[in-house]
């Protein structure tokens, strides 16, 4: 089954071509440590999965490009058909020339309807092209206009055109301090919206990534490229091919679905952190051995301490005691900065992984009482090393993770939604103070059920 | 825009098709003239130039009403024929001062016309306010006249004040002569310089002087020009830095002001750039931002510079700058890969700060020092068009403005209440 990917304003151009890039660079560099069965089997699926074949002779991503000013698409296309071994479909983008001022009203309310029919058909094009149509991947930032406003236009409608297909939104969060001054505004809007139409929200903190850039991967002066690089690596560690099922013969032919199945369970709950170990420099790796316990103790410990790198890890949280005798649904029992998890999905890949021992992450006490034990918990494997990495694990998780983010967000836009700062901005291209409060009101309302798990 | 598709677009090394994007308008005719008998000839033509012969005698209202009046027409036909060449419009740029007749009051009439004919087109003035020692003396009337319509048609405002400007340029002169500087100072970077060498400075301080502003023009318009990994462009500018509609007054600054010879560009220097955007010498303007409240500020970065740059800088200032409540966080920023010719990097600030009022401040007391004693009222009054009720008008709309940053300025240094957050019954 194939991924259909749409790239959304400046960041969603900017991501998704490092994505393309570090998958044709995962595919074509490395053997991967496994056998040439193995290794053909792999670049099979993931060529099935994110490029076609057209008579051009390098392959050419499943992509749909949409901005509404033409300088990032144009470097985009050019810089991935110099590379020689992945180019985009020339006709599959869509831009104007004026942009979205950071305005989620101007990308929601004018550009969206404005160009609905085309990037639709731009899109239709692409699924028409997929023998199976696995679903929609689309990247975009929440900032900013385009990405975030007419990102959360567009998702609406490729729920109306494809009511079955899935849809998972990469989203990425940006700075605290300052990219855009109505980041927190556009924030709220996007992310309340999403939630009606999305199947889930894969978030990347800019701030989280940037730490990662100047601790584990050394970076001095840290660029977008270096930080969109990380952030290609992680989401590769997650759609490159797996193994869904233990002695599975054949790679998973349906990613977004299995991810939905295993992580999402409930609709109220569709907020997704990624973590992915270990991340280093690339000339680090040769010198670098890692052993599965090792990794999945970390990782393990990330989970539960919310922690956001595998650095100043907090060993001291612990999770709760089974069996007390008051409700584990009341949260004031659970010990402090525990991060309680609703699912979570753990994706090994390279040497060994038939022996890695995964019974640390099916501890019910990690999870809600919601679920059956064996439902909370997944895990994919292939002993396909990715990206130079001899092992690799990441882990997809729904829980916690993204409480506190998400509530510094909505209180910042609140404090100044209450001064009525730039709602004047908004008014004026059709979004008024109530779907300010009907966005508020959904995000509190996903902030308190996260809160009482 | 090119000329047609035929003719060579370049000559001897020179571009000869492109023609600007620009009206040049003017009531008298030696300006203009000499533009168009200088090295920029070719880039204008006589369709884009509407003038007259005999000024507007510094008189806001005749440049308003009188000339206004007769000239709309011809105004009009020109804009749309120049908007016609544009793809998407996005924007105008009005370029005058305050303290004249012509480019106070015949530029505000145009400023009113252009959000009548082109009102989705975004309209940023740059506008240089007369000091204290202007030598024309009514010049605090047609700036209080003039102010009135930016309040109410511009989107946004960069007030330019002709001190500052002069300031700087000395600076940079006496860093030149001084001696004090190890290496040789680039001629080219000089924000100061475009072919003239600082030699010309004494002998043409206004070239000088209106340099450093044509620079902000470019700076501004950078991102849009240039590809970057964090682009910004103009009604990005708007949307960030104009919370309340008539806010929208915007100090800037401009940093280097000129680069040393050596290439390699220790990171020290590079946050001294950043330092001096905040530092009162470099504002165009003679405000002090620092010590005023910052409502919005921008910060829009060109040539080698990356986000961990910006962001260590942003994280290094903040605790010493002041943030109105609401906008503890409210930094917009833009990261354009091409710099400025002869620099690595370069950076133009824009806050938006009650660091202006005092600027308000004393254009208020000039005007009533005046107003007071109807001092050449009746000059204004017999145009046409002109009554008492356009004076006292104005003077309310600054008088209110100023009232907006007064209260801005009470929240200053006081306690933070977050309002309480939306209840979700469980």
């Amino acid at each position: 089954m194939s991924i259909v990917t749409v790239q959304l304003g400046q960041c969603g151009n900017q991501i998704g071509h490092e994505v393309f890039n570090t998958i044709c660079g995962d595919v074509h560099g490395t053997h991967g440590l496994c056998s040439k069965k193995e290794n053909k089997s792999y670049h099979d699926a993931c060529k099935e999965r994110f490029f076609s074949e057209e008579e051009s002779e390098v392959p050419v991503a499943r992509a749909v490009l949409v901005d509404m000013e033409p300088k990032v698409i144009s470097q985009t296309l050019s810089t991935a058909a110099r590379s020689g071994s992945w180019k985009y479909d020339d006709g599959s983008h869509f831009c104007q020339k004026q942009g979205s001022g950071n305005n989620w009203a101007n990308g929601y309310s004018v550009h969206g309807p404005r160009h609905k029919e085309v990037i639709m058909n731009l899109v239709q094009k692409e699924a028409e092209k997929c023998d199976r149509l696995g679903g929609f991947f689309t990247i975009m930032s929440m900032a900013g206009g385009t990405g975030s406003g007419l990102g959360a236009f567009v998702t609406q409608c490729l729920r109306d055109a494809f009511p079955t297909s899935f849809i998972l939104n990469h989203v990425i969060w940006p700075y605290g301090t300052g990219e855009v001054i109505v980041q927190n505004y556009n924030s709220v809007l996007t992310l309340s919206h999403l939630y009606q139409s999305s199947d889930a929200l894969l978030v990347h903190e800019n701030d989280v990534i940037h730490k990662i850039c100047a601790q584990r991967m050394n970076i001095k002066q840290i660029s977008f490229r270096d930080v969109n690089q990380v952030i290609a690596h992680q989401l590769g560690s997650v759609f490159q091919p797996a193994y869904a099922a233990e002695g599975g013969s054949q790679y998973s032919r349906n990613p977004l679905g299995d991810l939905m199945e295993t992580l999402v369970p409930h609709p109220e709950f569709k907020m997704l952190g990624l973590r992915n170990i270990p991340q280093m420099p690339e000339n680090s790796l040769a010198y670098s051995t890692f052993s599965w316990p090792g990794l999945i103790k970390h990782l393990r410990q990330m989970l539960i301490a919310n922690a956001k790198m595998e650095e100043g890890i907090d060993w001291q949280v612990r999770p709760p005691c089974l069996g007390s005798s008051v409700s584990s649904s009341h949260s004031t029992n659970k010990p402090l900065h525990f991060n309680t998890s609703i699912a979570n999905l753990v994706i090994l890949r390279g040497k060994d992984v038939h022996s890695v021992d995964l019974g640390s992450f099916q501890d019910p006490s990690l999870y809600t009482c919601w679920l059956n034990p064996q439902d909370s918990f997944n895990a994919w494997k292939t002993p396909r090393a990715f990206n130079k990495y001899e092992k690799s694990t990441s882990l997809v998780s729904n829980s916690q993770f993204l409480l506190k983010p998400l509530d510094n967000v909505v209180g910042k836009a609140w404090n100044m939604f209450a001064s009525k700062a730039y709602i004047h901005q908004y008014t004026k291209f059709g979004i008024e103070e109530e779907d300010f409060l009907d966005g508020f009101t959904t995000l509190e309302q996903i902030i308190s059920s996260y809160t009482n798990l | 825009s090119r000329t047609g598709d035929d003719g060579l677009d370049i000559y001897k090394g020179k571009i000869c098709s492109l023609k600007a994007r620009a009206l040049l308008i003017d009531m008298e005719e030696g300006v203009v003239n000499e533009i168009l008998q200088g090295p920029l000839r070719d880039v204008f033509d006589s369709k884009q130039l509407i003038t007259d012969v005999s000024g507007s005698g510094n008189n806001w209202a005749v440049g308003h009403k009188l000339y206004g009046c007769q000239y709309r027409e011809n105004i009009v036909e020109k804009l749309r024929k120049t908007a016609e060449h544009c793809d998407c419009l996005q924007c105008f740029f009005i370029i005058h001062s305050m303290g004249g007749g012509t480019g106070s009051g015949l530029g505000t009439f145009i400023l009113n016309l252009l959000e009548d004919e082109f009102p989705e087109v975004y309209r940023f003035v740059t506008s240089v306010y007369p000091s204290g020692e202007d030598d024309v003396i009514t010049s605090p009337y047609n700036s209080v006249l003039a102010m009135k319509e930016l309040n109410e048609h511009a989107d946004c405002v960069l007030p330019i004040e002709n001190e500052s400007l002069f300031d700087i340029v000395n600076k940079i002169h006496q860093m030149i002569n001084s001696g004090k500087l190890g290496s040789t100072v680039k001629q080219s970077s000089l924000v100061t310089s475009s072919a003239s060498s600082a030699k010309n400075v004494q002998e043409k301080p206004f070239d000088a002087m209106n340099n450093i502003v044509a620079n902000l023009l470019l700076n501004l318009t950078s991102s849009a020009r240039f590809e970057g990994s964090l682009n910004m462009d103009l009604n990005e500018i708007s949307m960030n830095l104009v919370p309340f509609p008539r806010l929208h007054y915007l100090v800037s600054s401009l940093t280097p002001l000129y680069t040393l010879a050596d290439v390699n560009v220790p990171r020290r220097r590079l946050d001294q750039m950043f330092s001096d955007a905040f530092s009162r010498d470099h504002q165009l303007i003679q405000a002090d931002p620092k010590h005023s409240l910052y409502l919005a500020c921008a910060l829009l970065v060109r040539g080698n510079v990356q986000v961990s740059d910006l962001r260590r800088n942003i994280e290094r200032l903040k605790p010493s700058l002041h943030f109105v409540s609401w906008n503890q966080e409210g930094w917009k920023t833009g990261l354009c890969s091409i710099p400025p010719v002869g620099h690595s990097h370069s950076l133009l600030a824009l806050a938006n700060n009650t660091c202006v009022k005092p600027t308000f401040i004393a254009l208020k007391d000039r005007f009533m020092k005046l107003y007071k004693k109807k001092a050449h009222l009746h000059h204004y009054l017999h145009i046409d068009g002109m009554e008492q009720s356009c004076f006292s008008e104005a003077i309310s709309s600054l008088s209110d403005l100023i009232e907006e940053y007064n209260e801005l300025d009470a929240t200053k240094g006081g306690p933070r209440i977050d309002p309480g957050r939306l209840k979700i019954a469980v």
